[in-house]
């Protein structure tokens, strides 16, 4: 039998250079680099043949379900392996990865045992379409399945809330180097409770350093990523959709290299082009939701489907994210939202939330009778492109600074609020100032709804605004009064901060309602939420 | 005639001042601090005292009350000068009763028994002429003068008991009275102040930079992260522009905000304000300031409209402690105080 010959090969290959291996892969986990999908493969093949000594052969069909199971993107890795610390900004799946420079002599062992490896699964692939899944598979491979669907506790820190850790900053170069991708470097003084957030220059985009036309990364990324850092694109559902589109056309422009799969190689190659785009601005949470799906997509491209059909059924999919996640969903929230909205009403809004400007024009079309107060803040002033659309909507507008709230809230009778993403315990993220929103309608008893599409609501928890934010560059804090710009050298002056804060968190008790795409649910439920997407994955 | 003269100067005098007080208005940042507007205001009501002509303790307060409404109708936000205004008021009724002789100080609370035995009104009173009175208001202006030119500094010399070290502080805009209190604590613990700015004028820029010069690790926040950041904040001290009778503030825009967000966090709010901010007023009439921040948005003005208030009423319940130059203060004596300071017949000029 092919399997048993194969797995015979394995063996004696095994024998021969485990030492190598096994050595090369303590070392690699011990620098921190990404183990290539053969060395975990190998780990887990020792594992499995430890077991196969008191257990009965299940063998080939079950270790193939793992592998493939394995092979399906998981935001971390199963919990048999014990977590490397990854210094990776995006929860990159198992089986993304660049090599590191590996020694020759492992190296052509290694695409031997991917050729037959890949031969066996395809073989046993075909001939498990038939078999039904037998409760011993089903048991022995739950203990895989199970930390999967319960997303198992351990999970990697997230590169942008390390920046003090200097071992953590090491290995991110590293990471850039290898990926070719321009590191970044902070800008100016930062406020001691926030030295572990990056905190950039709009001055110095990470496109300066990199040659034009770039070879390792997709022009269009790198526009993109440009847009990112400079602010020209803002806004959750403007990034998610861009990338999005910028993902299509990196695999319009993608071809297969020779001796490669397209659903291996393209995830590999997405890696460094997700990293630059963090480096660039970091990535939001449904941005981080997109491209999980997308990866999801590629890695389930059969490996017969020939290149230009794959490539077709991955464009259709990206649209039909982004038509499902973002636009349906905001039609299903526009007409939730407007029953809550009565004639008569003055409604608060906040910045600029694509989400609420589109309800809110839609519930003026439908000749709802209101007006609306639209609070602005510095730096970002936001809240003038609201004005701008609604005012060219023809809706009754008033506008005011965020320091005026307590003055205007005794006019509002409702507050509607966009959201960056929703977390598992309830808070919303935001834009900076959102929470203080919530806090001072609480106190006026004005009743506060969230609007947020599910793809935005994401599985960490947070409690407090600082742990883990984005800092702006503080230049933008500078502004002339009166012909004097007190703060112009605040750089010369040794113990003088700006704090730009881009996002804060406000806890569920001051939001009333939050209205989704699947309903209007209170704060509380959105693990609810959360677990039912995943089983539906 | 150096009477007439005297009467001219005194005019133009009063006249300048008038029109420094229209000039100055509050939203573009005071051209002078609330302490040297109540000097000047005293220094003027002394040389009114000494150079207009009356005769008895009614005619000057008469007068008296003529320019303080003037005064007080030529900016009505500026609340300082109404208050010295009542000052002196109160310190004329004191000189004329100590010099009647009476024990001025049992007669001036009001007391049920007071109300029923009183006959007539007060007002008869003060047409008695004494020799004296002119000399003895003078000084006790110039005393009051002595009391304004020292309450930074007494305001200032209390800060080591409030301030402890590695503390985080929070201050809202920029208070003359707040960045002494902080320079001078300085001097001795290390601490961190994070000022949020107090947009569209942002005051809290320049007070960042004077209290970076002392070496003050200052940090400046958004008006927006006021809550985000208010977690980590041990203490909040404030100025403001006036204390009200019920011991409610009118302080900058966003200082209400404030005030709920240090609420909410269970941080103290203290309050730093000298004496003469102190108003028997407790009308709050929103005063506006112009937008000239708005500027970008001439297209769309026409079409909108657009708020800017320039102070914030904030409940008593809010406030844990005022500073003022005779100390400490809890919100709910400050009744007490004001009538201490003022006679309820004052109170409307």
């Amino acid at each position: 039998m092919a399997d048993s010959d194969g797995r015979q090969v394995d063996s004696i290959n095994n024998a021969t250079d485990e030492d190598v291996k096994l050595q090369e892969i303590v070392l690699a986990k011990n620098e921190g680099k990404e183990l290539t999908k053969e060395e975990k493969q190998r780990l887990r093949k020792e594992k499995k043949q430890h077991k196969k000594s008191k257990k009965d052969d299940k063998g080939p069909p079950e270790k193939e379900k793992v592998k493939e199971k394995a092979s399906v993107p998981v935001p971390s890795k199963p919990a048999t392996q014990s977590p490397a610390h990854k210094a990776a900004p995006v929860p990159v799946n198992a089986s993304a990865s660049e090599s590191p420079a590996a020694a020759e002599k492992p190296a052509k062992s290694k695409a031997e045992l991917r050729a037959e490896r890949r031969a066996r699964q395809d073989s046993d692939r075909a001939s498990k379409q038939g078999k039904k899944e037998v409760g011993q598979q089903s048991a022995s491979s739950k203990p895989k399945a199970t930390p999967n669907e319960l997303q198992p506790v351990v999970k990697r820190l997230p590169e942008h809330v390390q920046v003090d850790d200097p071992a953590a900053l090491k290995k991110l170069a590293k990471k850039l180097e290898r990926q070719q991708v321009p590191l970044r470097s902070d800008y100016g003084y930062k406020v001691s409770l926030f030295s572990h957030l990056h905190q950039y220059s709009r001055k110095n985009p990470p496109t300066q350093q990199i040659s034009i036309p770039a070879t390792v990364i997709h022009p269009s990324i790198v526009r993109l990523g440009l847009q990112y850092s400079q602010g020209i694109i803002a806004g959750s559902n403007a990034r998610s959709v861009a990338l999005l589109h910028a993902f299509k056309q990196v695999i319009q422009d993608y071809s297969t290299p020779p001796n490669e799969e397209l659903s291996r190689d393209l995830v590999n190659k997405l890696s460094p082009y997700i990293s630059f785009l963090s480096q660039c601005r970091p990535l939001s949470a449904s941005m981080g939701n997109a491209i999980k799906y997308i990866k999801k997509e590629i890695s389930n491209i059969p490996s017969q489907c020939k290149e230009e059909e794959a490539k077709g059924e991955l464009q259709a999919c990206i649209d039909s994210y982004i038509n499902e996640k973002i636009i349906l969903a905001s039609e299903a929230i526009s007409k939730y939202a407007i029953e809550k909205i009565s004639n008569g009403d003055v409604i608060l809004v906040y910045g600029c939330s694509s989400l609420v400007n589109h309800i809110l024009c839609k519930a003026f079309e439908k000749q709802r009778k209101f007006r609306v107060i639209v609070v602005d803040s510095r730096p970002r002033l936001e809240g003038r492109e609201t004005l701008r659309r609604l005012v060219k909507k023809g809706i009754r507008c008033t506008y005011v600074l965020i320091s005026a709230l307590s003055y205007i809230l005794p006019e509002v009778s409702k507050v509607f609020l966009g959201a960056h993403a929703l977390l598992a315990n309830g808070y919303v993220m935001s834009r900076v100032g959102t929470s203080q929103i919530a806090l001072v309608a609480k106190a006026y008893n004005v009743p506060v709804l969230v609007c947020c599409e599910t793809y935005k609501f994401c599985e960490r928890v947070q409690t407090d605004s600082f742990v883990s934010n984005e800092l702006d560059d503080p230049d933008d804090l500078i502004v002339t009064r009166n012909g004097k710009t007190h703060l112009e050298n605040w750089q010369t002056v040794k113990s003088l901060g700006l704090l730009n804060l881009v996002y804060d968190v406000t806890p569920p008790d001051f939001v009333d309602l939050v209205i989704t795409d699947l309903g209007m649910i209170p704060c509380t439920s959105v693990p609810v939420v959360l677990r039912v997407k995943n089983v539906d994955q | 005639m150096p009477g007439a003269d005297k009467e001219t100067d005194l005019s133009e005098r009063i006249e300048s001042f008038l029109s420094e007080l229209k000039r100055c208005g509050s939203g573009a940042g005071s051209l002078r601090g609330s302490a040297e507007t109540a000097r000047e205001t005293t220094a003027l009501l002394r040389r009114i005292t000494a150079q207009a002509r009356w005769s008895n303790a009614g005619d000057l307060m008469e007068i008296i009350r003529k320019e303080g409404r003037r005064m007080t109708a030529a900016q009505p936000s500026v609340t300082t000068v109404g208050n010295m205004v009542r000052r002196v008021l109160k310190i004329i009724r004191e000189e004329y009763a100590r010099s009647r002789g009476s024990t001025e100080e049992a007669d001036q609370q009001e007391s049920l028994h007071k109300l029923l035995t009183s006959g007539g009104s007060s007002e008869d009173n003060f047409r008695q002429h004494f020799a004296h009175l002119k000399a003895n208001v003078i000084e006790a202006i110039n005393e009051l003068l002595t009391e304004l030119e020292g309450t930074t500094d007494n305001i200032s010399m209390q800060a080591l008991e409030h301030i402890h070290s590695n503390e985080v502080i929070m201050t809202i805009g920029r208070s003359r009275t707040v960045e002494a209190f902080l320079k001078d604590a300085a001097r001795k613990r290390k601490f961190h102040v994070m000022v949020a700015e107090c947009a569209p004028f942002c005051q809290g820029h320049e007070m960042a930079t004077s209290l970076s010069k002392e070496d003050i690790e200052t940090t400046v926040i958004p008006d927006a992260a006021i809550f985000a950041v208010m977690s980590r904040v041990n203490k909040v001290i404030i100025g403001t522009q006036t204390v009200l009778a019920n011991g409610g503030l009118r302080a900058v825009n966003g200082t209400h905000t404030l005030a709920l967000a240090a609420k909410h966090h269970s941080t103290p709010l203290i309050v730093c304000a000298p004496m003469f901010k102190l108003s028997p007023q407790v009308s709050d009439t929103p005063v506006q300031s112009h937008l000239h921040d708005l500027v970008k948005l001439t297209s769309i003005l026409s079409k909108v409209n657009a708020h800017c208030p320039v102070f914030d009423y904030v409940p008593p319940e809010l406030i844990t402690l005022f500073i003022s130059n005779i100390g400490g203060n809890a919100p709910s004596y400050i009744y007490r105080l004001m009538s201490e300071l003022y006679h309820p017949e004052d109170h409307e000029l």
